[in-house]
């Protein structure tokens, strides 16, 4: 490590920019820090920025990022002042990840748990096969989300494109706008108050107020797909 | 994987950074293509037809190949040498002295035929290819390019991106299409000339043949939805236009950018920051099965 990274690191708190550093700089500078608030500049669309982090820090980026950005995260707060590419917090354990834009596509793909925050639209495939994440997405999603998604939840308050949660398992689906089309097994579901409380807390922890949750539908499997079924077969 | 980037300008200032800044765009997509690379650029309206010519192998004569064609066709030919490249300039019949170049000349390959329309390719790094046939200091209005990385067919010349099978048009192509064998056939017996094995070079043909028959440029990509089967991100270049679109699924990447001075179309955002006000630039995902069309004409 340089003496300027040394430098950066002792201080716990630094600013990493992309146009004095490389990308492999960046990332290893994070992973070998387990707390404090960095700013990374210049990240001009970078593909796997802040990856990978396991630490209770907080890391801003100031700029549009490109594919993969903050996969894997544990513990880590990141923050994107941009849009950001294909495969947003992708496999996310733990944290938030807050982006400011839009994401692409595959956003909180596999993700295990902790928040992530879209305030703009997501497009195809977002909170595809999820597993304990949840998703509040302020905009609208594109075709295919919650593709096969197991646990978590997927919050829209915009509408959906088509085949949302198709071939779905027991995560919560909310959607305040409207859904294009459903996919194969999923249906909308009765708001109980157990659903109200937990919505509620999800719009609270994404910082949505003014979204009353009377106003959103729940979605979920009918649990007619996973359960092999041999009258079933011409479905899969 | 493939690259493209489109830069079509809104403020004609520009028109003298045409390659440059379509070049820096390039330089960022090498890596999703590094096989191969073209380029289409609508510069300057030419005195008649312009024609592109790349060798396939070695050198050729081109000025014995220009004279032979000029009494084929009745008119002058000019010619320009770049490299391994050739533009014949004729006031003569453009869509027969492309035939005619197909028919008779099968040292090289006829990239392109029209008033604006320029296109170069080559095989190797993208930004090598860039360098040696001096892309960065080409003007014009409008320009696309395309890094390779090929899966349907062979990595030769011809086989790199763009095609152009119509007068003043082309087409890049991200992803892979299913049903083009078909597709060629039909076109073949409507009396189109291909000139490879290409999945892309039927798309570009169809959407020409579809422009012959009247349609419009979004008209004709509406009608690829139903006819052209697979996945792919299209940038098509006209005179003077320049679309995008997605096919239904949507699994090939693109990111359109639009300020004031330009609109912009990539694979990925990173190709995009290089141009000036990108920062301040209104940028979102194409949606699938949309057509996003700019004109200078409208």
């Amino acid at each position: 490590m340089g003496t300027a990274l040394r430098t950066l690191r002792a201080s716990g708190n630094a600013v990493l920019d992309l146009a004095q550093m490389s990308l492999r700089e960046v990332n290893q500078f994070l992973h070998d820090t387990d707390n404090g608030d960095f700013l990374i500049r210049n990240s001009r669309g970078a593909h796997s920025l802040a990856c990978g982090l396991d630490g209770d820090m907080s890391v801003t980026i100031d700029g549009h990022v490109g594919y993969y950005c903050a996969g894997m995260n544990k513990r880590a707060h990141v923050t994107v002042n941009g849009n950001a590419g294909t495969g947003l917090a992708e496999n996310m354990m733990s944290g938030r990840v807050h982006v400011k834009g839009d994401a692409s596509q595959s956003a909180g793909a596999t993700g295990c748990g902790g928040l992530l925050v879209i305030d703009g639209n997501a497009s195809a495939r977002c909170g595809i096969a999820l597993r304990g994440l949840d998703i509040v997405v302020k905009g609208s999603v594109g075709h295919m989300s919650a593709f096969m998604a197991q646990a978590g939840s997927l919050v829209v308050l915009g509408d959906t494109g088509d085949a949302l949660g198709d071939s779905l398992y027991e995560a919560r689906l909310f959607v305040r706008g409207t859904v294009k089309s459903l996919g194969a097994d999923c249906v909308a579901k009765e708001m109980r108050d157990e659903h109200k409380i937990a919505l509620r807390k999800l719009l609270d922890d994404a910082g949505v107020s003014g979204a009353d949750v009377a106003e959103f539908k729940r979605y979920g499997s009918a649990r007619s797909l996973y359960h092999f079924h041999v009258d079933n077969a011409g479905q899969y | 994987m493939c690259g493209i980037a489109g830069l079509f300008l809104k403020n004609d200032a520009l028109q003298g950074d045409l390659g440059r800044m379509t070049g820096a765009m390039l330089r960022e997509l090498c890596d999703r293509g590094p096989d191969s690379a073209g380029f289409a650029v609508y510069g300057g309206q030419a005195q008649g037809t312009k024609l592109c010519m790349v060798s396939r192998n070695g050198a050729i004569d081109w000025s014995a190949i220009a004279r032979r064609l000029s009494d084929a066709i009745g008119a002058d030919v000019a010619v320009e040498e770049i490299e391994d490249h050739a533009i014949f300039k004729t006031m003569g019949a453009g869509e027969i002295a492309r035939k005619w170049l197909i028919d008779n000349v099968p040292a090289a390959y006829v990239l392109s035929q029209g008033q604006r329309i320029e296109i170069f390719k080559g095989v190797g790094n993208p930004a090598a290819i860039m360098d040696r046939l001096d892309f960065e200091a080409r003007t014009g209005t409008h320009a696309i390019g395309h890094t390779r990385m090929a899966t349907e067919s062979a990595v030769t010349v011809a086989g790199s991106h763009p095609f152009s099978t119509g007068d003043d048009t082309c087409l890049v192509h991200n992803g892979s299409l299913s049903n083009h064998n078909r597709l060629r056939e039909q076109l073949v017996r409507q009396g189109e000339r291909f000139q490879t094995d290409n999945d892309s070079e039927v798309a570009a043909a169809y959407l020409a043949s579809r422009m012959r028959a009247g349609d419009t440029l979004k008209g004709a990509l509406e009608n690829g939805l139903r006819d052209l089967d697979g996945f792919y991100t299209f940038v098509v270049g006209t005179r003077d236009g320049f679309a995008v679109i997605r096919d239904p699924i949507a699994c090939k990447p693109a990111v359109i950018a639009e300020t004031d001075d330009w609109v912009a179309m990539a694979s990925e955002y990173r190709a995009i920051a290089p141009l000036p006000g990108a920062e301040n630039a209104k940028i979102w995902e194409p949606a699938p099965a949309t057509v996003y069309a700019w004109s200078r004409a409208a």
